[in-house]
């Protein structure tokens, strides 16, 4: 037969792949070609689709059956039962846990029910290895009707019109910021693809890099169209093997249709891509540091003006935009600004893809409308807080936003909305804290990681936030005092009104929204030597209680430094001197005896 | 590979390579398409119900009629294999047995396309869980 009549679709985003995704391709097209069945069902390798969590994912169509957790060894029943017989595999199929009822159609499942596809669109549904899959549903279409139907100027109107914000962090008009560029006159102008995506809970761009890598390369075209550069340059991180893969099998399939290259489509347009690698620095995500490390020079920032549209890559002209941002291009050109902006709130427009993690159900990547509230984020799409546990705070932006509490769980998601809460959208990571976590710890981590990032040419960001530390350590140590609370708010302040980049302007900000939200914490901590959440070991101490500990000597032989003592068949005690508060007493314990104070 | 060289071009190269993935859209949109359920159990494969099954799938895309063909498990009427279900939207399903590519072809042109049922109709007498 000419045509497959069954397609296996597997999940080959790096998730899966971690959770040997490819051995499990490899099973199920031997286990075919055992049955003879290699030339009826294709086996192929797409895209995330998102349901991490419950990853290595397995779509077959056009049965419409979604497989969630699949084992290389599974590969035998899936073409045994699903293939051969007929039959779904009960057990591979999700279970919702609302009522343990199995679900087979992804479109039913709480996690994907509310999520609206468009950045994400291919992720998923196309091999991104082939382009004829992404022609096959509408790709280059778009590049295509820019080149013959519309002047530079009349797309440019067409994406203000649309409402479409920067999807990187400060959500700038992209329309505007393409206009800007292509007013400037310039013998070269450069379009740049930020690739970067330091936010460490965000992977919505290496996403859409792996599962739909043409989406960007037609995007950043006809953004190259529309501002008069023949240049486009990805900086990507080269931590992100597998995107850098298929972002260059890519691109040589786009140059072999002549889809890039000189007079694309038969007009007079040129236009062509080089991949550039940066070394994984968070401070690489700021445009102008971005620049300077594509030059080869240090990655640091300068200060703004000139903005790169004026004067950028070589002191050209340049464009840049978030992976994110060029992936929504295409659709609103093909679909018509009106339809994007009936999406989402009245200043911010379309989707928003958010990157879930932390203490919640389903781990993993969802596209929604702007407009959505985090508690149908977190409770519908993301099932809730782990082991039942009460929801305490999220912190979006990563180390650049702040965290909210359940006082905005019904507040719409939009740019507007989060920076008047004292967040920002940032990147779209969503990190989950539970009633277990301790602010000042969350508040400390953030720094730490901050301040390991900070590039060191400013002073209020490298020294401010080394200070900010200190402090914020002391605290964690039960050695704060009050009038480290007042220091904490005001420095915090200074360095985000005396740092030079995005970087410093916002690395107080998971400090200064602790400080607004969780002030108690901070008080129990200073005043009372306790940290509630029982995660700063410091101000922890381990206790056995006499009445109901045994004397079965668990805790005595796992002590990893000898801090217990006591008689068989007798109490114990715990050294205060000699513990280390690692905590293996209370997890070995099978008394309930060990506790913390 | 050729160069596309206008947006004819690519159009043209469209409708061709659309069939690689129109499979998986029919998939995912089942809800207005027809759908055919072929019964793949051992008796059913021992009657022929792979043959037929391939000549529906190759039959339907010939004749251009938008449809999901796909397998199910045993549905019981192991005398009258090979057995099909053919649903058309908002319609009560008809199984049809003893389905050889010459039934088939006639399920084709007169259910399908005319609407007319045709010999070999098996009454259903039983309920799923589902009702």
């Amino acid at each position: 037969m000419a045509e497959f009549n069954t397609h296996i679709l597997v999940c080959g985003g790096t998730g899966c792949k971690a959770s040997q995704s490819d051995l499990l391709k490899a099973n199920l097209k031997n286990r075919l070609a055992d049955h003879g069945l290699q030339n009826e069902v294709q086996v192929l390798q797409t895209g995330c689709f998102g349901f991490c969590e419950k990853g290595p994912i397995v779509k077959i169509q056009p049965d419409n059956t979604f497989y969630v957790s699949v084992e290389p060894k599974d590969a035998i029943e899936i073409v045994d039962e699903h293939i051969l017989k007929g039959r779904k595999v009960e057990h591979l199929l999700f279970k919702d846990p609302k009522n343990d009822k199995r679900v087979d159609d992804s479109k039913q499942m709480d996690f994907y029910k509310k999520q609206v596809r468009i950045a994400l669109r291919n992720c998923g549904f196309i091999n991104p290895e082939n382009i004829d899959e992404y022609i096959g549903n509408d790709g280059y279409a778009a590049l295509g009707t820019c080149l013959e139907n519309y002047k530079p100027t009349e797309v440019i109107d067409l994406i203000k019109k649309s409402g479409l914000r920067g999807r990187g962090g400060g959500g700038f008009p992209t329309g505007l910021k393409w206009e800007i560029t292509n007013k400037v006159e310039a013998d070269q102008k450069y379009v740049v693809c930020n690739a970067d995506e330091g936010d460490p809970g965000a992977f919505m761009d290496r996403s859409i890099l792996e599962g739909d890598p043409h989406s960007v390369i037609e995007a950043m075209a006809i953004c190259g169209y529309c501002i008069g550069a023949s240049k486009g340059l990805v900086y990507i991180r080269a931590e992100y093997p597998l995107a850098i893969k298929r972002l260059k099998v890519a691109l040589e399939q786009a140059a072999e249709y002549g889809l890039l290259g000189k007079n694309i489509l038969g007009s007079d347009f040129n236009f062509e891509i080089e991949i550039r690698y940066g070394a994984g620095a968070f401070v690489c995500g700021e445009e102008t540091a971005l620049i300077h490390s594509m030059e080869g020079l240090r990655g640091e920032p300068t200060f703004k003006p000139p903005f790169p549209s004026e004067s950028g890559y070589m002191g050209k002209p340049t464009n840049v935009n978030n992976v994110e941002t060029f992936a929504n291009i295409p659709p609103i050109i093909n679909k018509g600004a009106d339809w994007f902006a009936s999406i989402g709130t009245e200043k911010s427009k379309g989707t928003k893809v958010f990157a879930l993690a932390g203490k919640i159900n389903n781990v993993g990547l969802i596209e929604v409308p702007m407009g959505i509230t985090l508690r149908e984020v977190i409770y519908d799409i993301g099932g809730g807080i782990k082991d039942g546990k009460e929801f305490k705070a999220v912190q979006t932006g990563g180390p650049s936003g702040g965290c909210l509490t359940k006082d905005f769980l019904d507040t719409p998601i939009d740019y507007d909305n989060l920076l008047a809460a004292g967040s920002m959208m940032g990147s779209g990571g969503m990190i989950v804290m539970d009633e277990d976590d301790c602010m000042v710890s969350i508040a400390k981590f953030y720094l730490e990681f901050t301040l390991d990032e900070s590039c060191g040419k400013c002073t209020p960001c490298r020294i401010g936030n080394k200070r900010l530390y200190e402090i914020l350590d002391k605290i964690s140590q039960g050695k704060g005092t009050n009038e480290d609370l007042d220091k904490l708010r005001l420095l915090s302040q200074v360095i985000k009104d005396s740092s030079l980049c995005g970087l410093g302007q916002t690395s107080p900000n998971p400090v200064l929204s602790t400080l607004d939200h969780f002030m108690d914490e901070y008080v129990a901590h200073v005043d009372h030597h306790k940290c509630p959440a029982g995660q700063c070991k410091a101000l922890l101490s381990y206790h056995i209680d006499e009445e109901k500990c045994t004397g079965c000597t668990l805790c005595f032989r796992n002590c990893p430094v000898g801090a217990i003592s006591g008689e068989k068949r007798g109490p114990h005690y715990i050294d205060q001197s000699l513990c280390i508060k690692c905590g293996i007493c209370l997890e070995k314990c099978k008394f309930d005896a060990v506790k913390i104070a | 590979m050729t160069k596309i060289k206008s947006l004819a071009d690519l159009r043209k190269l469209k409708d061709e390579v659309q069939s690689k993935i129109k499979l998986r859209e029919k998939g995912d949109h089942p809800e207005n398409l027809i759908h055919i359920k072929v019964s793949m159990a051992t008796c059913g494969i021992a009657s022929g119900a792979k043959e037929t099954m391939n000549y529906l799938i190759e039959e339907l895309d010939h004749q251009g009629i938008d449809a999901i063909v796909t397998q199910t498990g045993c549905m019981g009427y192991c005398y009258a294999e090979p057995t099909i279900e053919v649903s058309i939207p908002g319609k009560e399903p008809v199984i049809y047995g003893h389905v050889n590519k010459d039934k088939a072809l006639e399920i084709i042109e007169k259910h399908l396309k005319l609407n007319e049922l045709v010999d070999g109709i098996i009454p259903t007498n039983y309920k799923t869980i589902e009702d």
